[in-house]
Order: C-alpha cells, then structure tokens, then sequence
C-alpha cells in the first residue's frame, strides 16, 4: 500500500521537479503535419515553458486510439488531431474544450467560413482548423491535348464517362478513371456518398429511413461499378486515398477525383511523375451539383480531460496562425502552406504563384455546404459523411457491401438490398427508427 | 495401475503444496477471468463509445442481434472454411516435406532452415509481403510472371480473396506442421523400416503402413495446436483483404474488431467474442476426442 502511495506521489511530482510543462499531442502522418512536427523548435523558443511531445500515427490508427482515450476519459493526449465529423459530435458530448479568448491578432474572420461552421456545434467553436480540403478531378492534360479533348471548369458526370471510355488504354499502362475502392467510411465512401449526392440520392429521408436502395443510389452506384470495372486499373477494392495518389503520380490514370489536399504533391515535381502534366477541375455533376464535392478538415482540438489546457491552447493558435502558414511559405516552399484554412493564404500573391490549384480548392471549398448536400431536404449534416455517433459503423457496412458488388461477388441489387437492411438495423438498435 | 499411482502420489503432496501454489493460482485466475468477466458483463450492455448518452442493461438485445445478424453467420463460416483448408493444406504438405527432410541428401541442414524460415516472419510482415510483392496486379511478381507469359494479371485477393489468404496462412504454418511431424518420424526406428523393406514393402507401402501409423499421435498434436492459433488468424486479414471484397474474408475475430474498433459498439463486440468463446470450446472439445482416442490407441 505505502509502495503505491509513493508511486502516486513520485508521478504527481514529477512534471513538478522539472518546472516546464510538457503537452502531448496525437497527430496524422500526413506530409503537412511531418512539416508542422518539423517546425516545433520554432514553437519551443517562442514559449520556453512549454515542451511538446509527439505520437505521430497513420490516420485508422490514429482514430481508434484518439475516440478510445476520449470516451474512456483516459487523458493520455492534450491535443487532438481530429475531423469535421468528429468536432461536432465531440462537441455535443461535452468531450472538448470550447475554443474562445483568442488573441485579436489570430484573426477568427479569416478562416475560410465553411471550415469554420464545420468544427463548430450550436454556434461554439470546438476546434481549429490545421488544414482543410475539398474533392476536385485531376486530369492529364498531355493525353486529354492528344485527343482533341477540353476540360470545363466545372465538368458533368456524362463528359467524365466519355472521356474514361476515350482514354483508357491498358496496353499503354493508362487506365481511363482511378477512384476508391478500399471499403471504410473514410476510404471508398467518402467519394461514393459525394456521387451519390451529385445523382440526387441521399442516405435517409426526412425521417432517418435509409435510401440505399432507391432509384438514384442504384443508377449512382450502378454507374461507378461500371466504371472502375471497364475503365479502372485492376484491384480497385484495394485501392484508397494513397494507392490512387500514387497510381496518379506514377502517370497511370488519366483522371481521378478526390481530396484537394493531394494537389500540392501531385504539382510538385520531386514527388511527381506528372508534375507539369496535371490540370484541375471541379468535381463532375450529374443532377444537382450539391454535394458533389466533399468538405473535410484536419483540425487540432483540446480534451475535456487535459490538465494543461493553457499551454494545449497557446500551441493549437500557434499551429494554425497566419505566421505559422508563412513559417512554412518561408522554410519549405510555398507550395506546401497548408491549405484551405485562411483567406488570407488564397490572398497571398506568393502561394498563387507557386499553387496553380489554388483558385479551384478555394471554389470548391467555398461552394461546399454541409447542411445541403444533395437536391432532398435531409436530417443530418455532412456531405461526405452523415453527422451522426452511428455513422462509423453504418459507412464501414456499406463499403464492405459495394466492394463486394465491384469483386464481383452479389450484384448491384441484392447488395445494395443488404446494405440497406444492415443500415436499417444499426438505425434500429440506436433508437432513429421504431 | 499407472493411473492409481500417480493419484495416490499427489494426494501426499496436496497439504505442503497448496498453500504455495495458491498465489500463483489465484493470480493466473485474476488474470485470466477478469478480461473474460468484463466481456460478459458488457455483453449485456448497450455501450457505443461515441453515444455515451444511450447506455445501460439490455439483456439479450446485443445476443439476439449478433445471431439474427446474416453477416455473423457468415464470418463463423468463414472462420471454419479458413481453419479447415489451412489445416488441410498444412498437414498434408508437412507431411510430405517431413518425409522427404527424413532422407539423407547433401545440404539437408541448410534446407531444413530455409523451410523453416516462413514460420519465424511476422503475420503482418508476410501478409504485407504478399499483397503487395506477390499478388499486386500491376506491381506484384506474379502479374510479371503472368504478363511475360502473355496471359492477364489476376487480381488475386479481389477474385480469390479466400483461398489468397488461406494460402498466405498455410505458407506461415507449413513450417510448423513440418517440424514436429520431422520430430515425430526420427523416433521411428530405421530396423522396423528395413524389415519391411526385406519384406518386400514398396515405398508406398512403407509410408502408409509404417510411418503414417506411427505418426497418428503427433499428426493430432499438430491438428490440436493449429486449431488454436488458427482460430484467432487476424493480421494476415486486417492487412491483406480487411475482411473483403465484400464479405469474404470476414471471420469471427475480424468481425469482432470491426464491432470494437470501427464501430465502438463494445456491448454487440463483446456479445460476439462470447460467442467466439463458445466456438472455439465447441472445437476444441472435438479435437481433444479425436486426440484423446488416438492417443489411447498409441498405448494399446
């Protein structure tokens, strides 16, 4: 007993003895949070009194370990990285800290609007935005020059279709259209739901009843199948957000759409194949261009459970300030600010040199509105997800379920008929549906 | 006789023992129910992380919903058909390689090690290994293989997800079933092989008369162990087909992670490891009979 009673005291004295508080921060190993762990010495000799610890993780990782220290009230983390799914609902579960008292140079005005209303629940702000991104189509303007082929800014899905049948060309290692395919909600039904959206479909109706299987979901989903399966490289149900960036830059898809985050690899030369042959597009439309192109941002928030709130939100204002994106214009090019969080960046003459993407990620960010996002009114926000604790599990259902009719292994029908009877159940059993 | 013996042996020894033992035991139980009690209980808990406002006793919803759950049926049949084919595959060729390691050749040291190998590569290692070195579509060694050959790549782990994992699995425990089935065969006595060999046993015979008789005991040790390990098989799955396309892959320690870790709905999670419980009992009471015969058939 006593042995305990001296462990106790020896941790509670710890941070103590050395006078210096130490915050722990768990992050994504995307290449802008690599840059942002890079610059921390910056950080430290600005604020000697804080010390900052890193747990770098890939994104799934990273997720279970943040959502299980958060609801078991663990305490192991004082800044979380964290998406525009989570803060609300974080938010609403009273898990985070509200942000509020910043510094009037900080600048709240300037962060791009959408971001913004996305980290925020009821009016309260409960995370800051590191950097934000949008989904736009990427192309290849060398093989699109040789057949006579222009890309409008804003592209339909009927043109894409065209264009994947015209420019595929195996032989030549050049497949027509690369898009997900790795079942998870964050993975292939990120860009399934913006489709489905573009269509007109919607994943429930007024009264949380499940759309999976109505008329838009089969043509949206029906037309992908078809797609990835003539006009796609082979092993599509493998292939996520990372498998398609390299694909891309590696020089074999002649289109793909997703996140604009991948842009500034894609235009830079040193990671890039393709570098001087990429142009942007918005993301194509079908019926209704809401919803077609998602809205997501990786952003830094405090745990209701941290004990070192103060210094957690000194560093949180540092890593998403106007000086910190000018540290990284400075340090590491400005093709790498991270983007989609400030006006003030699209502003800046440097990044619009250096970012020829800049003008479409800002558009598309801008024109990306959560609590619309399809032609149907719907009872949830989110476009690329629905804003609900259940998402999680009904998203992963469903992408299991598609992959399954990609492979091959149930048609379109029965499918989408399983996928709807699984989502039901999960609506069931959290008490939406009677 | 030999049983009463022993019996009578341990009953002295009880008094002195039992209090030393008793730490121990008590600790082992500590460490072992706890997690397993903790899994009871939330089965009967409605308990998603995410929602901490719905939660409290069920009853038997998150049972009644795991066995009414199609998806569920499937990865217990999944889990079957993986540990079924794996064992096949493994015994029959662990067989062959133990009778061929058996013989004299020049090398045999440095070809036993190199068999060996797969068993010491970490799961995630091999599973990784194969996906993207081996089975890749565009980048792997047999799309090569297939393209120099002029023949279309296979994209293996989409159009034969099972049988891809079942030979990843059986690659990793080969080695393994190889080993004590090569263990078991050098205490065969090399006189009673030459005797038959005089008598005029063809080398068929020899094999199915001698060896695979005498090695009935060790191939139920073999059968027993796998059983265990293969009933938990997760890396190779969460890194190669994440339970796809579709349903495929999905087995029953698959699925319990998806309910527990990209779902958060612990209550149904710990409702299924129950049953996983109950599965893998059911198994094991099977194996041991069949084991349990043998070995009884060894002495007589």
């Amino acid at each position: 007993m006593r042995l305990w009673k001296l462990f106790a005291l020896s941790l509670a004295l710890g941070p103590l003895a050395l006078a210096q508080t130490t915050i722990t921060i768990a992050t994504v190993n995307n290449p802008d949070m690599i840059t942002m762990q890079k610059l921390t010495p910056e950080f430290e000799k600005a604020n000697p009194g804080i010390k900052v610890n890193w747990v770098v993780l890939p994104e799934n990782e990273l997720r279970q370990k943040v959502t299980t220290d958060i609801a078991t009230n663990a305490g192991s983390y004082d800044i979380l990285t964290i998406g525009t799914y989570e803060a609300p609902i974080w938010g609403k579960n009273g898990w985070l800290v509200e942000i509020s008292g910043l510094p009037a140079s900080y600048d709240l005005e300037d962060i791009i609007k959408p971001v913004r209303a996305g980290l925020s629940y009821q009016g309260k702000l409960y995370a800051l935005p590191f950097y934000a991104e949008s989904s736009m189509l990427y192309y290849r303007k060398d093989l699109f020059a040789a057949r006579n082929l222009t890309v409008p800014a804003q592209p339909t899905w009927t043109q894409a279709i065209n264009w994947a049948r015209t420019l595929h060309n195996p032989s030549a290692g050049v497949y027509g259209i690369c898009l997900r395919g790795l079942p998870g909600w964050g993975e292939n039904m990120a860009f399934l739901s913006t489709l489905v959206n573009t269509y007109g479909g919607r994943w429930f109706d007024e009264n949380w009843r499940p759309q999976l299987t109505s008329p838009e979901w089969k043509r949206a989903i029906g037309q992908y199948v078809e797609l990835v399966t003539k006009y796609g490289p082979p092993g599509v149900t493998g292939n996520g957000f990372t498998e398609n960036l390299t694909l891309m830059a590696e020089g074999k898809c002649a289109m793909w759409i997703d996140a604009t985050v991948a842009a500034g690899y894609l235009a830079n030369p040193k990671t890039s194949k393709v570098a001087d042959k990429i142009g942007f597009a918005k993301a194509p439309v079908a019926t209704t261009p809401n919803g077609s192109h998602w809205l997501w941002s990786w952003a830094l928030a405090i745990p209701k459970s941290s004990k070192k709130v103060e210094a957690a939100k000194t560093f949180i204002t540092w890593a998403t300030s106007k000086e910190y994106i000018a540290l990284v214009g400075r340090t590491q090019g400005w093709v790498s600010a991270p983007p989609g969080t400030r006006y003030s960046t699209y502003a800046n003459p440097e990044y619009q040199r250096a970012a020829a993407f800049a003008k479409t990620v800002l558009d598309s960010i801008n024109t990306a509105d959560p609590t619309k996002p399809t032609l149907k009114p719907v009872p949830y926000t989110g476009i690329q997800f629905v804003g609900i604790p259940e998402f999680q599990a009904i998203g992963t259902q469903v992408g299991q379920f598609i992959a399954g009719i990609v492979a091959g292994r149930t048609s379109l029908d029965a499918g989408l008929a399983q996928a709807q009877a699984a989502t039901e159940k999960i609506m069931k059993e959290a008490g939406y549906l009677k | 006789m030999t049983f009463s013996l022993t019996r009578k042996k341990t009953y002295s020894l009880r008094p002195n023992t039992f209090w030393l033992l008793a730490p121990a035991v008590l600790l082992l139980i500590l460490w072992t129910q706890i997690p397993f009690v903790l899994t009871l209980y939330h089965s009967f808990r409605r308990f998603n992380l995410l929602n901490p406002e719905r939660q409290g006793f069920v009853g038997l919803e998150n049972f009644h919903s795991q066995l009414t759950d199609p998806i569920f049926w499937t990865a217990v049949q999944n889990t079957l058909v993986l540990v079924g084919s794996v064992l096949f595959v493994t015994v029959v060729l662990g067989l062959v390689l133990a009778v061929l390691f058996y013989q004299d050749f020049p090398g045999r040291p440095l070809a036993r090690t190199l068999v060996i190998s797969p068993f010491f590569v970490m799961p995630v290692v091999s599973a990784l290994i194969w996906k993207n070195m081996l089975m890749h579509p565009v980048y792997g060694l047999f799309a090569w293989i297939a393209e120099r050959l002029g023949r279309e790549p296979i994209d293996w782990l989409a159009a034969y997800p099972m049988p891809s994992i079942v030979l990843m699995v059986a690659w990793q425990w080969t080695p393994f079933a190889m080993l004590l089935i090569l263990t078991g065969l050098q205490s065969l006595s090399r006189e009673q092989l030459e005797a038959a060999k005089i008598d005029g046993a063809n080398a068929w015979q020899e094999f199915r008369f001698i060896i695979v008789p005498h090695l009935a005991q060790t191939l139920s040790v073999v059968v027993m162990l796998e059983t265990i390990f293969l009933l938990t098989i997760f890396a190779e799955i969460y890194a190669s087909t994440s339970g796809g396309p579709g349903l495929a892959t999905t087995t029953l320690p698959y699925l319990i992670y998806l309910k527990a870790f990209g779902e958060y709905r612990i209550g149904v999670a710990a409702a299924g490891a129950v049953f996983a419980v109950i599965l893998a009992n059911i198994v094991a009471i099977f194996v041991l009979r069949m084991i349990g015969r043998n070995l009884q058939g060894g002495r007589a």
